[in-house]
């Protein structure tokens, strides 16, 4: 006696169904109702749990009152195959609508890949951090590597012997020099502002409030232009330069440099680093002063300290040696940057993706391994007494 | 002797020929991504003058093949050699002096998108060559006149057309008069009309600079119309499963593999009288080629 197991979804009328019913000679699926992937569809998990425990013969497909279909019951249907081939299943497919048994076919035409759906087992914690931690390792051996590279092709380009064209570091030096000035200057601007304010609150208790001038100007020269202007142009130069190298590439342009027996450190990575090396003195300069400035526009707006006993207290403040060690700083976090972003750019994918990943991994590099220096520059100052 | 001849077995099974006049051999050459073998032992010539052909399915390392021979990718195992000189063990600074010789056109024109149309030619020229700069101008523009592109010496990349960067790609291989062009599969994404351009003007620079060419493809068409050696690649067993002229392989080769390949899957019973069909078919729709016929 036919029995039939009957799954339908939550919709009246035309909602699609599935039923299977047993016959002697195995099972018939019949397919039912308007099939459509924008439709709530029935579960087959009961069309499953049947075939698998019954293990008919033959599976049959009734396609009589289908009125439409598409994708979502090709899915299903596909299934069903599946299972059949799995268990060894004779299936009939005469009943179903022309078009799905091509489809049908067209999906078995290639066999799944042996393996393609093979995953690694997962790591458990130990390996994961142990995993993370030779990375982490290999990424400063690359970064090292890397500015060892550089370094080589700086003594060419020192010597005269690099291959660069000149209207590159033109144009690196522009877009890192004088294109940077805006949003250094704000930034500047409200770091010497910020400083001050904080000061200024607290000093102002003692009746101390003139050496707001001595917080911010010691503050801007020894650390915080330098600081301020390496994250900057972290952010816009060395995910600029890790976003151009990229793309560079991605379309095989340096490819074609290597092919050409060009050097892609010495005509590409030479002229950013120079570029970097160049101006990130400069901006601190002009950032000192910007911060200073800011500083001073606090203390003259709160603490009433005029402009000029502002800066020339600052001034007094101020060691040749804090100066000069600002400076070093900002140049040795200008090449950090350019080597981090030069690095990410060199070691990026080959698609679109991995372009903006590269712009990305610069800039934290290029962070990280500034606040790095930071640390390392404060032991080398105390050391020295600067 | 017959020059070409084609095989369906393992590669290891296939015989390298021995010929006087190898250009490019390739010995034992194993390649692989980390633990992913994508072909191994990999052995064949190519001839002085020959129209190469690196054959096989999308993703079966065409490509990968290419870099290697030019020096991009690092084999696994195994050498390239460049007539007497073996280039996988060769330093940096002799690497850099046969690469001289190389022309390379890839898939996209890689064009360096900062430079004009002429800069990028008189890139190479200015690296390996003492040339005055009014004389690296002057060749740059016959160089782009040689593709059709007289005229456009200061356009950017950016400016010009897919088609039109790939002949410009072109002007910058020959740059240097290269004694073996590569190409990566220089019809990807052009219209039947400037691929067949493209193809005739390869075989033209093949015969004028006396160049041996190695391409890779799979748009069969190009592949009929220029290749006179050619080898395929298979994904499945890693390794060469036939090797040959195109046309000799598609009439007597009874690989399905290749032979649905080369048919355009019309033969997918491996039926070889019905492919032979199919390839008579289109070689009556192509006007024929000097190179073709010399081949053929």
């Amino acid at each position: 006696m036919a029995e039939v197991i009957q799954t339908t979804s939550a919709h009246a009328g035309e909602s699609p169904k599935l039923s299977v019913e047993r016959i002697p000679s195995g099972l018939v699926i019949h397919l039912i109702g308007e099939w459509r992937l924008t439709r709530d569809l029935p579960p087959i998990a009961a069309v499953i749990r049947e075939i698998e425990l019954a293990r008919p013969r033959t599976v049959k497909f009734d396609s009589g009152s289908l009125t439409e279909w598409d994708s979502s019951l090709l899915a299903v249907v596909s299934k069903v195959s599946q299972l059949c081939r799995q268990h060894k299943i004779e299936e009939d497919r005469s009943g179903l609508p022309e078009g799905m048994g091509a489809l049908l076919k067209l999906s078995e035409t290639v066999p799944e890949n042996e393996g393609a759906r093979a995953q690694p087992p997962p790591a458990d914690i130990v390996t994961q951090v142990g995993r993370e931690f030779f990375d982490f390792l290999q990424g400063i051996s690359n970064f090292v590597a890397f500015f060892g590279e550089i370094s080589i092709a700086l003594g060419r380009f020192v010597t005269g012997k690099a291959r660069y064209r000149r209207i590159d570091l033109k144009i690196a030096i522009q877009d890192c020099g004088p294109n940077a000035f805006g949003i250094v200057t704000l930034i500047s601007f409200l770091v010497g502002t910020i400083l001050a304010f904080m000061g200024a609150v607290q000093l102002e208790q003692f009746g101390a409030s003139i050496y707001v001038a001595d917080a911010v100007g010691i503050g801007m020269v020894r650390d915080m232009s330098a600081m301020m202007t390496a994250i900057i142009m972290a952010g816009r130069t060395g995910a600029s330069y890790a976003a151009q190298l990229g793309t560079m590439k991605v379309t095989q342009e340096i490819d074609a440099l290597n092919t050409m027996g060009v050097s892609p450190i010495e005509f590409l990575v030479v002229p950013r680093v120079v570029a970097l090396f160049l101006m990130m003195p400069l901006l601190c300069i002009y950032s000192d002063f910007i911060g200073i400035l800011g500083g001073a526009a606090v203390g003259a707006g709160m603490l009433g300290i005029t402009l000029n006993s502002f800066i020339q207290e600052a001034m007094r403040a101020l060691t040749i040696g804090g100066a000069v060690g600002g400076v070093l700083k900002a140049t040795v976090y200008g090449v950090i940057v350019a080597v981090a972003g030069c690095l990410r750019g060199m070691q990026c994918g080959d698609s679109a993706s991995a372009v903006g990943d590269a712009a990305t991994a610069a800039v934290v590099t290029g962070i990280v391994y500034i606040v790095v220096a930071c640390g390392m520059f404060a032991v080398i100052f105390h050391i020295l007494n600067i | 002797m017959p020059i070409h001849r084609h095989l369906q077995k393992h590669a290891a099974d296939l015989a390298n020929p021995a010929r006087d006049d190898a250009h490019i051999e390739v010995k034992n050459l194993t390649m692989a991504y980390g633990d992913f073998v994508v072909m191994r032992d990999l052995n064949f010539t190519v001839n002085r003058g020959d129209v190469f052909v690196i054959m096989g399915p999308s993703g079966c390392g065409k490509s990968t093949l290419m870099r290697h021979l030019i020096g991009l990718n690092e084999p696994a195992k195994g050498e390239v050699w460049y007539g007497d000189f073996n280039f996988t063990r060769a330093d940096t600074q002799e690497r850099r002096r046969m690469v001289r010789h190389f022309g390379v056109l890839y898939q996209g024109g890689a064009l360096w998108s900062s430079m004009t149309l002429a800069e990028n030619i008189a890139l190479p020229l200015e690296e390996f060559t003492d040339l005055a700069r009014g004389q690296i101008a002057e060749i740059a523009s016959l160089k782009l006149s040689l593709v059709g592109l007289s005229g456009f010496e200061s356009y950017y990349p950016s400016q010009i057309s897919g088609g039109m960067q790939k002949r410009a790609g072109l002007a910058r291989a020959i740059a240097l008069d290269p004694d073996v062009l590569f190409f990566d599969e220089p019809s990807a994404g052009l219209d039947p009309i400037s691929s067949r351009l493209l193809d005739d003007l390869i075989l033209e620079l093949r015969n004028s600079l006396g160049a041996t060419v190695v391409i890779v493809s799979h748009e069969l068409p190009s592949i009929f119309a220029i290749g006179n050696n050619s080898i395929f690649l298979d994904p499945e067993t890693h390794s060469i499963i036939a090797r040959g002229n195109p046309k000799d392989l598609l009439e007597h080769c009874d690989n399905p593999t290749v032979h649905r390949f080369l048919s355009r899957g019309e033969s997918q019973s491996g039926d070889p009288a019905a492919a032979t069909k199919n390839a008579n078919k289109d070689a009556a729709e192509k006007p024929p080629s000097s190179s073709v016929r010399s081949n053929g």
